[in-house]
């Protein structure tokens, strides 16, 4: 398939999904929209993740961290003033932000902004270690950023988090957030950068000896990893609407690694349908959890029972698919044109012939 | 501070320290052997007082009973969620394990919270726990000795294991060369199996010294502890038996020192904790035991 002809079919493939946006907007209940609305997130993350680790090969745990300062970062920006005098009990806001008031898209963008200023901080002395290590010394860093937000109530309000945040976050902000998310990040990995990347994360020495800068590489890929969740972290408050910092919590660094492991390691596709299937089922165990009849039996609602049969079912999918749904392949138009061709061979050559 | 004050939380450090340890030998075990962090530790830790707890109260079991029989049920815990979850990846790419490692994790402490519920339990305590022992001004709980004497026990008894008898060879060949190890006819399944079922077996006796310390269950009570021995398992060297003993140690008595010293800046406790993890891995990436293994190219 030509160069041209693949252009043409991802911009109707977007404006497909324009539409079906649009109709979910509209049609949908808010419950269903929430669903849609966190896989979208959990895509971003799980992309962003995806970079560092599954195509640079460097171990990061810290993705929760980022997210927290994202999240703080817009709802600080977002909230108008005289609310947030308002809901800060514990000790009056600090200054600057006693003031600031700035339009959602401005916020998210200094969202990610000081999330991978974060990254490079954080970034330039510790990816020196590898593997197991590495992954330890961002979760302690993640960890860290949630401590300090724990501990600074005069800008987060402490443990009592922050409330009543606008819902900016509708499927408009959070598809697009996506799509933009794999647009760069695959423009990224087929550029040069990407091939140093992935060079780095099938052998750091043969890298090095060719001639790649690594320090340089795993930075920048750490940092960019880092922009991205921290606006899916803004994203993210502007849906739940409501943020503290027990929100992120190591746990929520591991819901986005399943995802990206569950995906298939280095397959962006993988990620994207990992990440809505995580959140939907995740919700549609919902009622498992209130009760129900089996003929006679009656099973009473036992809280709990939701997240039991989610993490024997994630147990489950991990023992039998090891290299994840997509196993590391990749969507492509070529790929389809392929597939279709092997399901229909006859109409696919005379089309073909008659041309 | 005056002198019996630093004695005071120095003791408290020392025991505090040795309940880390206890915990942190399994992560270390497991990792030197099967190159996992295996996050469900922490689990198997809450679990321990829980049995303990349904033993006195359900089966009316004497409490030294009812210790054993937690003991040696988190044990088989242990070696069950080795043998369903991670040993059927035993040839799988590490971090399908690590992620199984994660599912067990999540389904302990949800089958908890469906079992156990989540309301907080109180452990009930045996008199002779409740005493307090007073040397001039410092008073000591007897629950902070038994930690102290009671993990040197075990840990005396590990390292006999690990150096002195054919099992703990096995272990010891495994970790350096589990393919190699196979061809020696060493029993590699069989040999992980007792490396969990030991692992587990001292977490529990951490998680009960635990909850008779702190006594109150509740499901998601492994989190923390869990993490900071599996920490306390890095900064000693992870791998290494003796290095967990002392990150162990090292940890707490930091944690109980950095809060005695800096009262005020208590809130950021943990993240004191963090940060010594943070800086040894920076200045000694393999930990302070560790061995410095070059990388060959």
């Amino acid at each position: 398939m030509k160069k041209q002809n693949e252009k043409i079919l991802t911009i109707l493939a977007l404006i497909v999904l324009g539409v079906l946006v649009y109709l979910a907007e509209n049609n949908l209940d808010a419950y269903k929209l929430r669903i849609l609305n966190l896989g979208a997130i959990y895509a971003t993350l799980g992309v962003s993740l995806n970079l560092i680790y599954g195509f640079t090969g460097q171990f990061s745990l810290g993705h929760a961290g980022f997210m927290a300062i994202g999240a703080y970062v817009t709802s600080l920006l977002v909230l108008p003033p005289y609310y947030k005098e308002m809901i800060y009990i514990l000790e009056p806001l600090a200054w600057p932000f006693t003031v600031i008031h700035t339009p959602f898209v401005v916020a998210l963008l200094l969202s990610g902004l000081f999330a991978a200023i974060a990254a490079l901080i954080i970034g330039l002395p510790v990816l020196r270690l590898k593997g197991d290590y590495l992954g330890i010394a961002t979760l302690g860093f993640a960890e860290i950023i949630r401590i300090i937000a724990n501990n600074i109530p005069q800008i987060t309000n402490g443990a009592l988090g922050i409330k009543g945040i606008p819902e900016f976050t509708n499927l408009w902000w959070t598809v697009g957030v996506a799509v933009v998310t794999i647009y760069i990040i695959k423009g990224l990995i087929e550029s040069s950068y990407g091939r140093a990347l992935m060079a780095i994360r099938e052998n750091e020495i043969a890298a090095e000896v060719i001639g790649v800068n690594l320090t340089y590489h795993k930075v920048m890929s750490f940092t960019i990893s880092a922009f991205f969740a921290g606006v899916a972290g803004g994203l993210f408050a502007c849906l739940l609407t409501t943020i503290d910092p027990k929100a992120f919590m190591f746990v929520m660094t591991f819901n986005i690694l399943i995802v990206v492991v569950m995906g298939g390691l280095g397959s962006i596709t993988g990620t994207v349908l990992a990440a809505f299937l995580f959140n939907f089922s995740l919700e549609y165990l919902r009622p498992i959890e209130a009760g129900f009849n089996i003929g006679p039996i009656i099973i009473p609602a036992i809280p709990g029972l939701r997240m039991v049969t989610f993490s024997a079912l994630l147990l489950i999918v991990i023992l039998y698919m090891k290299n994840g749904l997509m196993g590391g392949i990749e969507f492509s138009w070529k790929g389809l044109a392929r597939f279709i061709s092997k399901i229909f061979p006859n109409k696919k050559s005379s089309e073909g012939s008659a041309r | 501070m005056s002198l019996h004050l630093v004695l005071q939380n120095l003791a408290n450090g020392l025991s505090l320290g040795s309940l880390y340890a206890l915990i942190a030998i399994g992560y270390t075990m497991v990792y030197g052997i099967l190159r996992l962090i295996n996050f469900a530790h922490g689990e198997i830790f809450m679990l321990a007082p829980y049995f303990l707890f349904y033993g006195v109260l359900i089966f009316h079991l004497p409490w030294w009973a009812s210790i054993i029989v937690a003991i040696a049920l988190t044990a088989v815990t242990g070696m069950l969620s080795e043998r369903i979850a991670y040993r059927p990846l035993r040839n799988a790419p590490r971090i399908s394990v690590l992620i199984s490692a994660i599912g067990v994790s999540f389904f302990l402490q949800n089958l908890a919270i469906v079992i156990f519920t989540g309301i907080p339990k109180s452990v009930h305590r045996p008199t002779f726990f409740k005493r307090l022992f007073q040397f001039g001004e410092i008073r000591i709980q007897s629950t902070l000795f038994a930690s102290v004497i009671v993990s040197a026990i075990f840990m005396t008894l590990l390292i006999y294991i690990v150096y002195r008898t054919k099992t703990g060879l096995a272990m010891r060949s495994i970790s350096t060369d589990i393919e190699t190890s196979r061809l020696m006819a060493v029993d590699v399944d069989k040999t992980i199996s007792i490396t969990f079922a030991i692992g587990s077996a001292l977490a529990a006796v951490g998680g009960i010294l635990w909850g008779l310390r702190f006594p109150q269950l509740f499901p998601l009570m492994g989190m923390m502890p869990g993490l900071k021995a599996f920490i306390a398992a890095v900064v000693g060297g992870i791998g290494n038996i003796p290095g967990a003993m002392l990150g162990g140690l090292i940890l707490g008595m930091s944690e109980i020192l950095f809060v005695a010293f800096l009262p005020a800046l208590s809130g950021y406790r943990d993240a004191f904790i963090f940060a010594i993890l943070i800086l040894i891995l920076l200045l000694k990436p393999n930990g302070i035991l560790g061995k410095n293994i070059q990388e060959k190219v």
